[in-house]
């Protein structure tokens, strides 16, 4: 508890992105995708470290972080789950398939499972309208999915956790 | 050695390409038959996704859309020399859907491979470019100006007036910023041009910046597009390898450099003056206007903003001429849209076409009317902040004019369908909803009025004294409409209030049917 957030392992990383691009303050949104990245999430105690790499106050770097939804204070499960919910995945009936998705995961969006395995939310449109309803797991895009289609994404993508 | 061409574009992807990939390639390998697949981008027939074609002497064929299991019946069949199947569509550039269109921007996406440069050029690639070099930057603006381009990210501003203004300005140093944003549900043209034929993105934005005097463009991409981002990444690589980008671009003493940024998830970055607060790396707050972007932008310099098929229209332009661009479009939308069917649709793609299409011919003929087989009843044309169109409606050509006299808006051509089982009541609600999640927060009026929207709707849905409500809720629109800052707030009214005026009968159902719901 007394160690500086500087000399943490979190903040000597989050230092290094930071000197990466530069100690640009322009940068910030890039050197938090990048701490994200390789931490999980921006944690509360490295704000103070980029703040102070990239000369801005903490005010402004946490402002920063809590604007953007991607950003995470904590970090997420295993698995990301993001479900469209934008008007083109509504009319193919996505209410259906995020009332599946809530049930068979037993969690609700923003939530994580209590194992840390699967993390669901709620995202506004994935660019694939013409293939609703659409969602991404960890970063793969599906298309047409229905309950079927998700229950056996999930069980692959599941499946692969335990190889 | 036959060519495969099998998408790599997200839509693709997300109906199973790289297993159709990789089946193709083993099923070769096992029968010892030499191919090579290139992975290119999407022809836009995305209900035929993933279409695979082979090159053969009568041209390329068409297979969709194939599974990974339907592969070893293709070899069966001779796919690779053409054969017969019944994912067959015969020769690609003869199929109704793509043979109606008038591809000018997407005339090479699906068609090359995105990343070869050679391929690029050997399909009219950086003609435009070419052009332009030997032309001074007036001329340039002159060209894009003549030929009647207005913005494609649906504000609808002449391009060539903005390019001026920027031109006009004098700065030590100006900027290029696309804007990459594609935000709105029912929108993916963006992103499947940026797949599919990023150079051409590359090439208008050179353009620009020649034109203007720019030498530092930046293209802001959703984080939700990874496909997308490294793509363009990668086609930036080439271009800057190939001396396309950079410092003196062929040898003709201009410079124009290019990077990508990423955004974080926040829908309103899609506006512009939030757009480059987030590439100054702050919080996308909008910023008022005056000042115009044009005259102090990106780190309060001269900035040209644009959407990415508004860059991507340009080198046609300068390879082809003003004229030849104008020749296409309706009264003074000139040009072609390339309009998205998405939503409840059969034949879901893209549809590049001139201007005056109607919204019926782009729904039934070629989008084979909704994907559910039931009638349609709305259509939401230009993303989360255009009006719902009612199938009364659904005669009026694409043209900025007639749909704003109708008190709708084109937009960026997104076109969402929904069925007989929607209740525009919940669309208005998400529509409100939408807005208070997105907004940045710096006006009032869409900071605070979105909440109350939902408050209201909630009231008229249960049946609080409905007609009071509405009125409450008409008033509340308004302010929107007037106090607002930027087009989030100032629109968000559109889809509320074309929904109570062309389907009042969504809000005036019993609430007790609907709490059973």
């Amino acid at each position: 508890m007394l160690t500086k957030p500087e000399a943490s392992p979190d903040g000597e990383r989050a230092r290094d992105v930071c000197s990466r691009h530069g100690n640009r303050p322009d940068e910030l949104i890039e050197i938090l995708h990048e701490v994200q990245e390789q931490l999980g999430c921006v944690p509360e105690a490295v704000i103070p470290v980029i703040a102070k790499a990239i000369n801005l106050s903490r005010a402004e770097v946490h402002g920063v972080v809590t604007f953007y939804h991607d950003f995470r204070s904590v970090p997420a499960g295993r698995h990301v789950v993001k479900i469209c919910r934008a008007e083109s995945c509504q009319s193919m009936q996505s209410e259906a398939l995020c009332s599946h998705a809530k049930a068979s995961l037993k969690l609700g969006f923003g939530e994580t499972s209590a194992d840390g395995q699967v993390t669901l939310e709620a995202v506004y449109c994935l660019g694939n309208c013409a293939l609703s309803p659409a969602m991404m797991v960890d970063g793969e895009l599906h298309g047409r999915v229905d309950a079927s289609r998700f229950d056996e994404i999930m069980a692959e993508t599941l499946s692969e956790a335990t190889q | 050695m036959t060519k495969v061409f099998i998408p790599g574009d997200a839509a693709a992807l997300s109906m199973g390409a790289d297993k159709v990939a990789a089946a193709i390639r083993s099923e070769a390998d096992k029968r010892k038959l030499k191919i090579e697949i290139i992975r290119n981008g999407s022809r836009g027939l995305l209900y035929l996704e993933p279409l695979v074609e082979v090159e053969t002497p009568k041209g390329r064929i068409a297979y969709g859309p194939v599974a990974a299991k339907d592969v070893a019946s293709l070899f069966d069949a001779d796919f690779l020399k053409g054969g017969k199947h019944r994912l067959g569509h015969g020769p690609t550039e003869e199929i109704d859907y793509l043979k109606k269109q008038e591809r000018l921007t997407f005339a090479r996406c699906g068609v090359i491979d995105p990343l070869s440069i050679e391929d690029y050029i050997a399909h009219g690639g950086y003609a435009g470019l070419k052009t332009a070099l030997a032309k001074s930057g007036a001329e340039i603006v002159k060209d894009v100006t003549d030929s009647g381009l207005r913005g494609r990210g649906g504000a609808g501003f002449p391009t060539g007036i903005k390019w001026k203004t920027v031109l006009d300005a004098r700065a030590d140093q100006k900027y290029v910023c696309c804007n990459a944003d594609e935000g709105d549900s029912g929108t993916f043209a963006d992103r499947m041009l940026m797949e599919g034929d990023p150079l051409t993105l590359i090439e208008g934005m050179t353009i620009a910046g020649i034109a203007t005097g720019a030498t530092k463009g930046l293209i802001y991409i959703r984080s939700e597009y990874p496909h997308a981002i490294a793509k363009m990444k990668q086609a930036i690589t080439k271009a800057v390898a190939a001396r396309f980008l950079g410092d003196n671009i062929q040898g003709s003493g201009k410079n124009f450099s290019l990077v990508v940024r990423t955004g974080a998830g926040a829908y309103i970055c899609g506006e512009e003056t939030s757009m480059l607060e987030s590439l100054e790396g702050k919080r996308g707050m909008v910023r008022p206007k005056p000042p115009i972007p044009a005259l102090e932008g990106l780190f309060g310099k001269p900035t040209v903003i644009n959407n990415v098929l508004s860059f991507a229209a340009v080198p046609d332009i300068l390879a082809k001429g003003a004229e030849f661009y104008k020749n296409y479009g309706m009264g003074r939308s000139r040009g072609t849209l390339p309009f998205q069917l998405a939503g409840n649709i059969r034949q879901g793609g893209l549809v590049e076409k001139a201007f005056g299409i109607t919204l019926r011919q782009l729904v039934e003929e070629f989008g084979g009317g909704t994907h559910s087989g039931r009638p349609a009843r709305a259509i939401q044309v230009g993303g989360p902040l255009g009006s719902y169109v009612p199938v009364s409606q659904f005669d009026m050509p694409m043209d900025y004019e007639t749909f704003a006299a109708n008190g709708a808006m084109v937009g960026h051509g997104g076109i969402v369908v929904f069925d007989d089982t929607v209740d525009m009541a919940r669309q208005a609600r998400f529509a409100m909803e939408f807005c208070a999640i997105e907004s940045c927060g710096k006006c009032t009026p869409c900071r605070i009025g979105a909440v109350r929207g939902v408050e209201v709707i909630d009231r008229i849905i249960a049946g609080i004294e409905r007609d009071k409500n509405l009125i409450v809720l008409d008033d509340l629109c308004q302010t929107m409409v007037d106090g607002s800052l930027c087009a989030m707030g100032g629109l968000t009214p559109m889809p509320v209030q074309s929904a109570v005026k062309h389907f009042p009968e969504d809000f005036d159902r019993p609430p007790v049917a609907r709490a059973a719901e």
